[in-house]
């Protein structure tokens, strides 16, 4: 968790916005923006934090909710293994050990960003200009906003179905493929990090595009609860080369469970995705302040 | 009669074109919906070719399920969205009295206006999604215009179960004043019940059965198994849609009651 805090505080950095029409602002070191930036992040988190718990039940309903809905993808895996005994070579709990990671490692992401796809809805109504004048970065700001204590539930039931596939799986754990899979749900949320950023980045070109942004994230996850060898092998190559959403648990997970990979990558390759995640984010955060620069207010 | 008739389009013509202004949204919502049906329909294509026939669909039948889900997704407002947040935010600023002073009917207002929002959405919606699953994979699209058109009036009584149900989400928060929770659960088994997650035909045994009888498979299992020709001759569509009537007129009804005694309970503040 403290890692994927500091995950997104790096994220927060290089974005950070300059103030726009506050000439003569000092300048501040790029190092205490950050810790400035994390800082803010954290006081917007409290506050809704404390604003959520003004309704508690509904927010404990949310909670389980949120856990539930998540939840339910994995009772339709199992209703089909009521059917099945493998569906696309894959066993029950190797498809929950593919479940469980990717939905642990978007809950983390959307938990900690979740909230940036309403940029979108916040250049609509003009509510960003506000955040703009704000002595807080823009991406911490934009990142806590209306921050869902409720998404622990994801994170939860993810976890939960993550432990039972390591317990029910027959698998000759190595010291490094027992350190995988903690990794694998941390670079893994970074790596969906780097594409809410990116999304984000894109509805300033695109105004109300949420969507978008949601078939990446929540469509990716969908297509990672199963095993890759269920789809066809352009996909395949789409979200290793160019979205590299299957490095997210596909190649560690295939690495774990001693499977080849379908696009014939090398077994190692499970190990980079601590470093896919960072070069993904190259592009997301020149994308964001491209967007942040070539922000133009809707007027009063 | 007629004043009224006029009003309620009028509000249904409303809730049209507000959906309608946000074309880069329905843009970014085809695009997921279409991302989804390719990923689905890979796994459906996946499990029919362990177990061919599942559910009492072939293949092409299935991958017609998934295609069609995800065009009346939106329109459904199967998984959120809808007039339902909407009118809580309203029930909790007070907002609602205003609402209750109309001199309209507030359950046949938001219903217009639901209808209107779901009449764009099917089209704005429907129509791509459907058209890039049924170029990229063997549908089984009926020709008979017949069946599409019980099809259609099977989706219109589809929506308002799926308005009938979402008001009664509704109108919890004049008791619970957050709604973030009850709409939470309401999605939640609503994905379940509906067939949105698999097939309800798939579920097993006697708990299929059951799920069957239920109002969410009257919102998507139903609609679909009308198009897909599951239920033979005249009889079995009229049976089919029969159900869904059933179910619309109970929920509205119930709205009604909990309408009343929710209105009840509300004070208007101010002077």
């Amino acid at each position: 968790m403290a890692e994927a805090v500091a995950e997104a505080g790096a994220g927060v950095a290089p974005g950070a916005p300059e103030v726009p029409g506050v000439p003569g602002a000092p300048e501040v070191p790029e190092r205490s923006r950050a810790l400035e930036g994390v800082r803010g992040y954290g006081l917007i988190v409290a506050m809704w934090i404390r604003s959520t718990m003004t309704y508690r039940t509904s927010f404990f309903l949310a909670t389980f909710g949120n856990a539930t809905v998540q939840l339910l993808d994995f009772v339709a895996i199992y209703i089909m293994f009521s059917h099945v005994e493998a569906l696309g070579g894959f066993s029950l709990p190797e498809i929950a050990l593919l479940y469980g990671s990717c939905s642990a490692s978007l809950g983390l992401a959307d938990l900690l960003l979740g909230n940036t796809d309403r940029i979108g809805v916040r250049v609509r109504d003009g509510s960003l200009d506000t955040m703009l004048v704000r002595p807080v970065p823009l991406l911490a700001q934009v990142a806590a906003d209306r921050f869902a204590l409720r998404r622990l539930g994801r994170i939860v039931q993810g976890l939960g179905v993550l432990g039972w596939a390591v317990w029910a799986l027959d698998v000759a754990w190595t010291p490094g493929k027992v350190l995988l899979v903690p990794v694998m749900i941390l670079a893994g949320a970074a790596i969906f990090a780097a594409v809410m950023l990116a999304g984000a980045a894109f509805q300033f070109v695109a105004g109300d595009a949420a969507e978008v942004q949601n078939s990446f994230t929540y469509g990716g996850n969908t297509m990672l609860q199963y095993p890759p060898t269920v789809f066809g092998k352009d996909l395949l190559r789409g979200v290793t080369f160019i979205v590299p959403l299957a490095f997210v648990n596909w190649l560690p997970a295939l690495h774990v469970l001693g499977r080849p990979d379908p696009l014939g990558l090398p077994g190692w390759v499970g190990y980079l995705s601590p470093l896919v995640a960072f070069v993904a984010f190259l592009p997301a955060s020149l994308a964001w302040r491209a967007g942040v620069r070539s922000y133009r207010s809707t007027g009063s | 009669m007629r004043q009224r008739a006029a009003l309620y389009a009028a509000v249904a013509a409303g809730g049209f074109r507000r959906y309608a202004t946000y074309g880069t949204a329905t843009a970014a919502g085809v695009f997921t919906n279409t991302v989804f049906g390719f990923i689905l329909a890979y796994t459906y294509i996946a499990l029919w070719d362990e177990r061919p026939g599942l559910g009492g669909y072939d293949q092409a039948q299935a991958l017609t399920f998934v295609w069609v889900s995800q065009s009346l997704l939106a329109a459904g407002s199967l998984i959120g969205g809808g007039f339902q947040e909407e009118m809580q935010e309203r029930i909790r600023t007070g907002d609602i009295a205003v609402d209750l002073y109309r001199p309209a009917d507030l359950q046949a207002w938001w219903l217009a206006a639901d209808l209107g929002r779901a009449g764009f959405q099917l089209l704005g919606r429907g129509v791509v999604p459907l058209l890039a699953g049924a170029l990229a994979f063997p549908l089984a699209l009926p020709v008979d215009p017949v069946r599409w058109l019980l099809f259609l009036v099977s989706v219109v009584l589809a929506l308002v179960v799926g308005f009938a149900v979402r008001y009664l989400v509704g109108l919890s928060a004049f008791w619970l004043m957050d709604g973030t929770g009850v709409n939470m659960m309401a999605v939640v088994v609503t994905i379940f019940f509906s067939g949105m997650l698999l097939p309800l035909t798939v579920f097993p045994g006697g708990f299929g059965e059951f799920v069957r009888t239920l109002p969410w498979a009257a919102m998507l299992q139903v609609p679909l198994d009308v198009l897909l020709g599951k239920n033979a001759g005249a009889g079995g569509a009229a049976g089919a849609l029969g159900f869904q009537a059933c179910w619309a007129l109970v929920l509205l009804g119930l709205g009604r009651l909990v309408q009343s005694a929710a209105t009840r309970k509300v004070v208007v503040q101010g002077g």
